[in-house]
């Protein structure tokens, strides 16, 4: 059993409108799937459906071999890291507070636990430890964007799902933080699924590469078979000048 | 300088009358907060429901207060528990409205990531949505305090006791300096009870990072 995620021919709809069709996707453990494609593709349907925010009409999503129609969803939630664009981080709690969040939720934490724990997390993004008595609003965004990561890692998460977490950020931020991103990774060994719609930024990150397009999967593979074989014009105008 | 000379010799008369209204409106207070809090967190969850429940206090609230009073004599008979009933059932508006507009306003996308990394639907209410919309539930909290403490004047028409008892004994002996008196405490203590929450406003703000 070494498959983190298994989508079996998963369909999704807002209302009349289809924006999954028939989408079947294994991912490995360890691996780092970049899924990428133009707005309204379904990519972010997608990646919610793997912690159940989005129930599927058809198909079973299953995590670590258990069915999300049959699984306690909020339970695995907890075991599944979450880290959105913006952040989106708890205004009304400190830095600390927001990243002993979700440990916090199954058992009340000890003060020193909880100094230990966003002083372990916070080195973890790279962040002075003196930050955790902020708010997030004395953040900047860069900033606020690696207690996101830090939020979504403190559990111990065994999977990461990230909705472009670095789309609010300026460039050389966001250079720095996908470095960061990918030793991260390599320390932990953690599976994630990343969604852009930065070709660059799927490139250097994935070790796998989805192309999406209306509510389908495109294309999928590694950066050298989608540049050596691009399915079609919508790929090669996607990979650019890359 | 009249009223002040009147406010000192009958001193222990207006010391009976603003202790009584500030049991009054306590009462109401209480009563409309708590009751209000939880309907209004009650509402933010069944939306449908909203629409009635809001509609249903708003036209209790277009009733004149002082008829109002007079329907509700037939039931409970005049005093202090009529009163406080009609004071309860005014101060509902503001604190019903504002819990449900600040519970309602809370950022979507913060909300679900909070569902997204494992919070059960408590966990979402008391942990991110009260605390949240707490800066517009105590200001609807402060209006609801200050047109109760006002409101609570009316009262002594139907044989209540507090302020209104100077105002109303004022009317009827063509007293204007004691009707003046019993108005101007009345207003003092409305003040004063907006000065202390906005100071507890503050730091509610302070403490969640507001500001």
């Amino acid at each position: 059993m070494n498959k983190a995620i298994e989508i079996r021919n998963v369909s999704a709809s807002y209302g009349d409108h289809e924006v999954l069709r028939q989408i079947a996707l294994a991912v490995e453990k360890g691996e780092f799937l970049v899924i990428i494609g133009p707005s309204g593709c379904g990519k972010t349907t997608l990646l919610k459906m793997i912690n159940g925010l989005v129930q599927p009409v058809e198909g079973e999503v299953l995590v670590e071999g258990e069915r999300l129609s049959a699984c306690d969803l909020t339970s695995l939630r907890r075991r599944i890291g979450y880290a959105v664009q913006g952040a989106k981080l708890f205004p009304h709690l400190t830095v600390e507070d927001n990243i002993c969040y979700v440990p916090g939720l199954d058992k009340k934490l000890s003060k020193e636990d909880r100094r230990k724990l966003s002083g372990k997390m916070l080195e973890l993004v790279e962040l002075p430890a003196e930050l955790a008595k902020r708010f997030p609003r004395q953040l900047s965004g860069g900033q606020k964007q690696r207690v996101g990561i830090a939020r979504a890692m403190a559990a111990s998460p065994d999977i990461l799902l990230m909705d472009e977490p670095f789309g609010a950020v300026d460039e050389i931020t966001r250079r720095a933080l996908q470095g960061e991103l990918l030793a991260l990774q390599k320390k932990t060994g953690i599976t994630i699924v990343f969604i852009t719609h930065d070709i660059e930024e799927a490139f250097k990150l994935g070790s796998r590469i989805l192309i999406m397009k209306d509510g389908v999967i495109w294309q999928e593979g590694k950066k050298e078979e989608l540049l050596h074989a691009p399915r079609d014009g919508f790929v090669k105008q996607l990979i650019g000048g890359m | 300088m009249q009223m002040i000379q009147i406010l000192w010799e009958r001193r222990v008369f207006f010391m009976t009358c603003l202790l009584e209204h500030i049991r009054i409106s306590l009462t109401a207070v209480v009563c409309a907060g708590v009751l209000g809090i939880l309907l209004g967190v009650f509402i933010s969850g069944h939306k449908k429901l909203a629409g009635v429940v809001l509609g249903v206090i708003n036209v209790i609230y277009t009733i004149p207060s002082i008829s109002l009073l007079g329907f509700l004599i037939p039931f409970t008979g005049i005093g202090n528990k009529t009163a406080i009933i009609a004071l309860t059932v005014y101060g509902l508006l503001p604190i019903v409205r504002n819990t449900y507009t600040g519970l309602t306003n809370v950022d979507a996308g913060i909300l679900e990531v909070a569902e997204g990394l494992g919070s059960d639907g408590r966990q979402i209410l008391l942990g991110i949505r009260i605390p949240l919309a707490l800066p517009v539930i105590i200001s609807g909290f402060r209006n609801m305090v200050v047109m109760i403490i006002a409101m609570g004047g009316i009262a002594s028409f139907i044989g209540a006791g507090g302020l209104g008892a100077a105002i109303y004994r004022g009317i009827t002996t063509y007293n204007m300096t004691l009707t003046a008196a019993g108005s101007v405490l009345i207003a003092l203590l409305a003040l004063f009870s907006d000065w202390l929450l906005a100071r507890v406003q503050k730091a509610v703000n302070r403490r969640y990072g507001i500001e």
